[in-house]
């Protein structure tokens, strides 16, 4: 690995998905990227062969982002079959070049998933992530007449676990990862932070009910264990909110 | 035209209660029959829509990312302000008040700062309700830190995430507005002009960026929510889509655009390294709570930060500013760096950079208690720099980060286009010539949950509003403009890439409107933007077609926008003969380097009104009074 300061390059061979919209079919595509500097991040090193494809009459490579910090989510793609790339709890924007080697052939492809269409290239739909958070990812209180803010004191260790689960950045990168295409760890996330809190627990029911069968509803498979989505996600979070999941719908379930 | 910001009569403490007396209240059966369309999803457009919606109003919501929580609001650090007091260290609303008129250099509404210091409170409960999971002490209660140019501790927090989980509580009340019908979202969608029929706000053309298709949408009133221009800079702390196309339509509209010249430029982001760059990256401003900026004293001195000694090193903000400290407020601690770097005291690479050292938090407090307060700010820095924050200093460096000029709004947040609302950092309201840290967030929910819910309602209420659709012949005239703005894009075939000219901009922004400025610098670079644009429009080369996913296209259309506020920018700076918050004007300077007011001559905000493509905007004056707070050269000491 290269330290930041290195001013060294690196020379790679992209295999690129490209595919014009979501009805049409897509192929892989190779490209070279040459004189990448190991300093830049991934995106940026998309922007360069991007650059080059506009000045050549070419169609550049469609693809979404928007912070580049790491928290908007709206990035992703496969890198090497891994979602987000190699480096663990890192999301695209945030992978740096310095972690790929002169020479490599690096494979780029969209989230793949029944529930995330294609849109153009590694652009996708998750459209179906904010029907999930529609159906009841959110405490029902309209403005005015809450309460004062200290007034439903929120242990510590119940805060910090609360915003463990709070997290979540909406990437898609599990979905991608799970062999099932399932979304149980992002909408385990969700029904974990409000099931952890005080104010989430009048709705707790029916919330792990609703957003449970959402999730089914839009064809996103079944847990079966396979650990790839705690592994891929870029803001680490843990199964253990899947577990929780299953044990709020259950207990939902006995009323 | 005569601005008037309909600032309620009364005292100050007394003006919002009375003004949301007297406004004209819309009977409950009649909202539904409302239309209003909010543009951006962030804190403002958020919160705006949901409040909307709960009231029983018709709403349609747009946003350019696929979803409502990735807007820019998603990325803020550090924390919202509040006056609640829980620390008992002085706090009020009065003093939230003062801080934040002082703190934007005296050049802000008092009544609007108020209002915004007496409902911050109002915030925080909203959000706790909502399940926002804000920093806890052992006991339970709501954890404080301290921002810039305040010495009390009135920061909420989660994590270096805030502004992601109020976005996500305000996406949730929205996200439930929609389920339940009351808001129509449209995602991928850019605006690309505000259509006006009789003088008043009615509706917006927008580009579907799947299709490609033009689309309208007619409606009651508009809320514009669609953030701040600081992209204008090409490097800037924004997210990538952050743009001024929405504002800008809506000003060559007829609203007036306030201040434009006010920039952040906020001291402590990842230094610039290389050409290809796309953005910097903010370390958030808590990190001032336990980090102490220094350099080497010694100009050029080359020893890793851990080898020099104590002696060497100068702690210049301590120095300088011993009441607050590493806690001056942004605009007095970047111009700072920027000094100790003119001077030669800068470290890294490129010498423009300062330290930021934990070292001695790390020892005090232990680096658990660090990991927990700043933990994923060490994370981000580690990932970008391939260095270590806990055992090396950060290297830190200003960078533009927001706002506060924008559409000028009145005290009903409503611009100078009736119906047309402007919130958060898309408006000037609150912040002066400088804003201090914690405040956007307050500002963008006060805006959304609780100002502009009663305005419109006051506006709907007494507005005649003629029945109009979207086949009004004002829609096809805004249709037929937009599209053939977009052909002339694409028909243009160049040879510069539309990023190649955003580059250029932002060059010759951050050299002569940036953290410096002088009346040369400004003359020139109104001539370099000139001819920037010019060139632009003769040579760019988009590729594709309209009719398609194109993200060249809609970079272009952001270019070209940031080349004409670029230009209105500095109009207004050269306007501006005096030096106040982020505005420095080198020829007006305190003895001790302080950024100079003309409380005499420029107590006012300058408010631009579009006369044509190839015309200097007209100049418009609002007088700012004030009754409540004395004018006095800011002092940090
Ligand atoms: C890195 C960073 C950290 C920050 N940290 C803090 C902090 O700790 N505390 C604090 O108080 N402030 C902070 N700020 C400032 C604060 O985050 C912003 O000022 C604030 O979030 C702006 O909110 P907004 O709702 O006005 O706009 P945004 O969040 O920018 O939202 C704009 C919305 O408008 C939409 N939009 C824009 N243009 C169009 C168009 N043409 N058509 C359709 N839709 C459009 C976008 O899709 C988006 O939904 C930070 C800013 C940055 C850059
Ligand atoms: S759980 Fe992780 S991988 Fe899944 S959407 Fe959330 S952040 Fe992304
Ligand atoms: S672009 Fe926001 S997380 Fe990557």
């Amino acid at each position: 690995m290269t330290k930041a300061g290195d001013k060294s390059c690196i020379n790679l061979k992209l295999k690129v998905w490209r595919q014009k919209g979501s009805d049409v079919k897509g192929r892989f595509e190779t490209y070279e990227a040459r004189n990448v500097s190991t300093d830049m991040s991934f995106l940026e090193m998309l922007d360069v062969v991007n650059e080059e494809m506009i000045l050549s009459g070419k169609d550049p490579i469609a693809f979404d982002h928007d912070c580049r910090e790491g928290i908007c989510g709206t990035c992703g793609a496969m890198v090497n079959g891994r979602a987000h790339g190699p480096e663990k709890g890192t999301t695209l924007c945030q992978l740096h070049m310095r972690h790929f080697s002169n020479g490599d052939t690096v494979v780029i492809e969209p989230w793949r998933s029944r529930a995330f269409k294609v849109v153009k290239d590694l652009v996708v739909d998750r459209s179906a992530f904010d029907k999930i958070i529609q159906a009841g990812g959110y405490i029902s209180v309209n403005v005015g007449g809450a309460p004062d803010g200290n007034a439903i004191p929120v242990p510590q260790e119940v805060a910090e676990k609360a915003m463990d689960a709070a997290a979540c950045i909406g990437c898609g990168a599990c979905v991608a990862a799970c062999p099932n295409a399932s979304a149980m760890l992002f909408t385990g996330a969700k029904i974990s932070q409000f099931a952890l809190l005080p104010q989430g627990l009048p709705e707790a029911k029916k919330r792990a009910l609703a957003m449970v069968g959402k999730m089914d509803e839009l064809g996103f498979g079944n847990c079966a264990n396979e650990t790839e989505c705690e592994k891929e996600c870029p803001k680490e979070i843990s199964i253990e909110n899947i577990a929780r999941m299953n044990r709020e719908f259950l207990k939902a379930g006995f009323l | 035209m005569q601005l008037d910001s309909k600032i309620p009569d009364g005292p100050l403490t007394e003006k919002w209660d009375r003004h949301r007396f007297e406004l004209k209240l819309v009977n409950p059966a009649n909202k539904r029959k409302f239309k209003i369309i909010v543009v951006g999803t962030g804190l403002a457009g958020g919160s705006a829509s949901a409040s909307l919606a709960e009231l029983g109003y018709n709403v349609k919501t747009f946003c350019i990312q696929d979803s409502p929580r990735r807007a820019h609001s998603i990325a803020a650090q550090g924390g919202i302000n509040a006056a609640k007091n829980y620390q008992n260290d002085g706090d009020s609303i009065w003093r939230l008040f003062y801080d934040t008129v002082k703190g934007g250099d005296f050049r802000s509404r008092e009544a609007n700062v108020y209002r915004l210091a007496q409902v911050s409170n109002n915030i925080i409960d909203q959000c706790v309700a909502q399940g926002v999971p804000f920093a806890r002490e052992y006991g339970g209660q709501l954890a404080n830190r301290s921002f810039g140019g305040a010495q009390v501790s009135r920061t909420f927090y989660a994590r270096g995430q805030t502004g992601q989980q109020l976005l996500l509580g305000a996406y949730g009340s929205l996200s439930r507005q929609i389920a339940a019908g009351n808001v129509r979202l449209f995602t991928r969608r850019e605006m690309l002009d505000l259509v006006v029929i009789d003088g008043k706000a009615r509706g917006i053309i927008v580009r579907n960026l799947v299709s490609g298709e033009l689309e309208k949408y007619a409606a009651d009133a508009v809320v514009l929510a669609s953030g701040g221009y600081g992209n204008a800079f090409y490097l800037s702390t924004m997210a990538m889509g952050s743009n001024v196309s929405a504002a800008f339509a809506s000003y060559k509209k007829g609203a007036f655009f306030a201040n434009p010249c006010f920039t952040q430029i906020h001291p402590t982001c990842i230094p610039v390294h290389s050409t290809y760059q796309s953005k910097l990256t903010l370390m958030s401003e808590s990190l001032r709570n336990d980090g102490r900026v220094w350099v080497p004293k010694n100009p050029g001195d080359k020893r890793p930060p851990n080898q020099i000694p104590e002696a060497e090193r100068d702690y210049y903000l301590e120095e300088k500013y011993p009441g607050f400290g590493n806690l001056v407020p942004r605009d007095v601690a970047s111009r700072s760096a920027k000094v100790q770097c003119d001077m030669g005291k800068g470290v890294g690479d490129t010498k423009l950079a300062v330290y930021l050292d934990f070292k001695d938090a790390i020892k005090r407090d232990g680096r658990d208690v660090i990991a927990m307060k700043y933990g994923n700010l060490f994370q981000m820095y580690e990932k970008i720099t391939a260095e270590n924050p806990y055992e090396t200093p950060m290297m830190i460096y200003p960078a533009v980060h927001y706002t506060m000029g924008g559409l000028w709004v009145d005290y009903n947040l409503m611009s100078t286009i009736p119906g047309l609302f402007v919130l958060g950092e898309a408006n000037f309201s609150d912040h002066g010539a400088n804003r201090l840290g914690a405040s956007a967030l307050m500002q963008g929910l006060a805006d959304g949950y609780f100002i502009t819910p009663y305005t419109i309602g006051g506006y709907l209420a007494q507005a005649s509003l003629e029945k109009i659709d979207e086949n009004h012949k004002e829609f096809d005239a805004s249709f037929l403009k937009v599209e053939a703005r977009i052909k002339k894009l694409l028909s243009i075939e160049g040879k510069r890439t539309a990023d190649d000219f955003h580059r250029e901009l932002g060059h010759i922004l951050w050299e002569y409107c940036g953290m410096e400025r002088k009346d040369e610098g400004l003359l020139k670079a109104k001539e370099l933007i000139a001819d920037l644009r010019e060139k632009f429009w003769e040579n760019v080369l988009v590729g594709g077609s309209g009719q398609e996913f194109n993200q060249s296209l809609e970079r272009a259309g952001l270019v070209a926008d940031f080349l004409d506020i670029g230009e209105v920018m500095v109009i207004d700076a050269l306007a501006r003969k005096e030096s106040c918050g982020c505005h420095f004007n080198e020829a007006f300077q305190t003895e001790e380097n302080e950024a100079l007011r003309d409380d005499e001559n420029f107590c006012h905000v300058s408010a631009w009104e579009y006369k044509g493509e190839s015309c200097d905007p007209a100049f418009h004056k609002e007088p700012l009074e004030f009754e409540n707070v004395k004018l006095t050269q800011r002092s940090y000491k």
